[in-house]
């Protein structure tokens, strides 16, 4: 009995060990999720483009993630090993992965890292990221013409240029709507808490917004402004679901082009450390369908998506006016260059409110 | 015929010290069934938690980098709770450690500091987080306030606080506005010991720690009067131990231990003060204690094999796919394990038969 057991033993050893020489074959690519991956945001967004790889080149790779990975000590040592795993190419999807993806990467020259969202690059560490500030402004010419109370409700994340210049491209498309139309902000000071973007939901319904827009990551809020018979937008992925009658449309992550691009890039040994930053036109985000809203708010969506994506409308075409009421700096002739952009760090005129650390 | 648990006349030490070999077996045995649901193989899958992540020294360093913050606040912990002082804050006394020993290496960043600038940062870590234990302690000790509740409080302020910092004054000017300060200075930084990987003098520090506590509660009178204080409080008080100066001196070891484990993780394996520098540090420390039965050797041996699980649980991730609640599932079976073999301490089961006269006399 016992010599049967060992047996098994070291059979089920050896059945690993050779399942592992198979694959070893194969490319492995590996993700840090900053989020579990059913918290139907940010995190799930990357998961599905993941998935999107595995069927589209799953019988060449073999993808691997860490999930709930906590932008802290822990990051550098989840990426790592990953590295030791066998990953070849490692894609670390936080803004807070970056100084641990940057020390892991100096560490190992031959593994090809792609970190989401951040500045810092390397030879061997790429970035990517995509113009949301876009879909803000098509989401704030909706707000305005949707709002009853001319107030808007926004929840923000982090104070970082990001969050920012999606405030102020919802402000200045509001602004050709309705010239009077005020915006509160609230801090969560996460990416995703639930119960905190919940309280931050309710505490803007109480302050008179009746539109709640968010750069948090959980369906939380869209389903506080469907119980109060508000309007809202998504964030990262379709949360119809949350809200039927509530959400007017969402920005969604779609990661799946980009991740394919680039693991092929990586099998045919053509990969080469870029900063991606990819708009409308180059689908790294898609809008969710108009909802809840009249035809001729839809259309006015619509058109201005199209117009966006053609390279018609800028968000931020200047002159941009700050919060001193003097034009800001016009770098990119027609409009503000993309530096400015990924560096905004003030708040246009037209927000009654102070940006953290000002 | 009834199972019922009876009190045991007096604390059964054999139990005491197998119950926890029981959990860890009871715990096992639990996984390899949820493993075996999961449609994994429960002996790949053990192997990966328990075994992987020892037989190379890249996993090991990282075991002892995990532990090392674990260990350092448990055993500050473990003396308060032997004096019946119960500091549940020592996740706030961490933080606030840290903040005070960033101060300064943000304040030095630039500059040609020699080498002094570090063993500041730790002189300063430990100070603060003494004197931020100490608030619950004094108001404990003057005003008979809970310290359960002010402590656990004090760990909200200490985290906005941190949080304030990293947001407004202290922020990376090149840092794009994120809540971070910029990387510390090589002398404002916890050496390396072995190249390449991220053991650091933090672990060496722990290590010390342990012995002098050690020491401290097993040949010398104060830490005698700790155990009595907690075990026989009357007793103690006949023996003219003064409870209160107790609290304060167990309240303000902890804290300092705790806040010099704040800033080594700082200086350490992160580099830089942002917020979320601890994932729940000082309230897992807290299980850490106990697991570890308020013994420093114990601790010791508990915060490596908390940590194994984590780095454990990471690899089963990678290599079976396993998921990340798994582990979490995991870790609360061996807690409630531990808990329910202790009641065995002090418990014995035993067999009652319903007594049949009774029941006719009452039929």
């Amino acid at each position: 009995m016992r010599k049967s057991l060992l047996a098994l033993a070291a059979g089920l050893l050896l059945a690993g060990s050779v399942s592992a020489a198979s694959a070893a074959d194969k490319l492995k690519v590996g993700f840090i999720y900053l989020g579990p991956i059913g918290d139907l945001g940010w995190t799930y967004q990357h998961d599905l483009a993941r998935q999107a790889l595995v069927k589209e080149l799953g019988d060449k790779i073999e993808t691997t993630y860490l999930e709930n990975v906590p932008e802290g000590p822990d990051a550098e040592r989840a990426i790592e090993q990953l590295v030791r795993a066998g990953n070849k190419l490692i894609f670390t999807t936080s803004f807070g992965y970056m100084d641990p993806t940057l020390k892991v990467a100096k560490k190992y020259p031959n593994v090809h890292f792609e970190h989401s969202t951040g500045y810092k690059r390397d030879k061997n560490m790429s970035t990517y990221s995509a113009k949301w500030y876009q879909g803000r402004y098509i989401q704030g010419l909706i707000a305005a013409k949707m709002s009853k109370s001319g107030v808007l409700g926004y929840i923000g994340s982090f104070p970082i240029p990001e969050v920012v210049s999606g405030i102020n491209a919802t402000i200045l498309a509001a602004q050709t709507i309705n010239p009077n139309i005020k915006v509160k902000i609230i801090w969560a000071n996460t990416w995703f808490d639930p119960g905190k973007e919940a309280d931050a939901a309710k505490a803007l319904i109480d302050q008179g917004a009746d539109v709640i827009m968010q750069h948090t990551d959980s369906p939380a809020a869209m389903q506080i402004a469907s119980e109060r018979g508000k309007l809202a937008f998504g964030q990262d992925s379709e949360m119809i679901k949350f809200g039927p009658t509530t959400q007017l449309t969402s920005i969604l992550d779609t990661w799946g082009p980009y991740y394919i691009a680039r693991v092929k890039a990586e099998l045919d040994g053509t990969w080469k450390s870029e900063d991606t930053w990819g708009g409308l036109d180059s689908h790294m985000f898609a809008m969710a369908p108009y909802t809840n809203m009249p035809d001729d708010v839809k259309k006015l969506a619509e058109d201005a998506q199209a117009a966006i994506t053609a390279g018609k409308l800028h968000p931020f075409k200047c002159p941009v006016v700050g919060q001193d009421s003097k034009p800001v700096e016009c770098k990119g002739g027609a409009n503000l260059d993309d530096g400015q952009i990924l560096g905004m760090n003030f708040y246009v005129k037209g927000i009654d409110d102070k940006l953290p650390g000002k | 015929m009834q199972l019922v648990l009876e009190k045991r006349a007096e604390r059964s030490n054999t139990i005491a010290l197998i119950s926890p070999l029981i959990a860890i077996g009871l715990t096992i045995l639990t996984m390899v069934i949820l493993f075996a649901i999961l449609g994994k193989n429960p002996l790949l899958a053990l192997h990966a938690y328990f075994i992987a992540p020892l037989t190379d020294s890249y996993s090991l360093q990282e075991i002892a980098v995990k532990a090392t913050p674990l260990v350092m606040i448990a055993i500050g912990l473990s003396l308060c709770y032997l004096a019946n002082a119960w500091n549940i804050g020592a996740e706030g006394q961490f933080l606030i450690g840290a903040v005070a020993g960033s101060w300064i290496a943000v304040k030095t960043q630039g500059t040609d500091a020699g080498v002094w600038v570090l063993p500041v940062m730790l002189v300063l870590a430990a100070a603060a987080g003494a004197l931020y234990a100490l608030i619950p302690a004094i108001c404990k000790v003057k005003f008979g306030a809970s310290e359960i509740l002010t402590s656990l409080m004090l760990v909200y302020v200490a985290d906005l606080f941190l949080d304030y910092l990293v947001r407004g004054p202290w922020r990376d000017p090149h840092g794009f506005n994120f809540p971070t300060t910029a990387e510390f200075d090589p002398v404002a930084t916890v050496p390396l010991l072995i190249e390449g990987g991220r053991l650091h003098l933090g672990s060496i520090i722990a290590l010390l720690v342990v012995a002098a506590v050690a020491i401290l509660l097993g040949r010398t009178i104060k830490g005698f009067e700790i155990r009595v204080v907690g075990a026989a409080p009357r007793a103690a008080r006949f023996g003219g131990f003064n409870s209160n100066q107790l609290i304060i001196l167990t309240f303000a070891v902890s804290g300092a231990l705790a806040g010099v484990a704040g800033i080594i993780e700082v200086a350490g394996p992160i580099g830089h003060l942002q917020p979320g520098i601890s994932p729940g540090y000082g309230f897992t420390a807290i299980i850490v204690a106990f697991l570890g039965r308020l013994n420093p050797l114990g601790i010791l041996i508990a915060g490596l094999f908390l940590a194994l699980t984590f780095i454990g649980g990471e690899q089963a991730q990678i290599a079976m796919k396993i998921p990340l609640d798994v582990t979490k599932v995991f870790q609360g079976i061996l807690l409630f394990y531990v808990l329910a073999c202790d009641s065995l301490i002090l418990y014995r089961f035993k067999l009652v038969f319903p007594n049949r006269q009774v029941a006719r006399g009452a039929g």
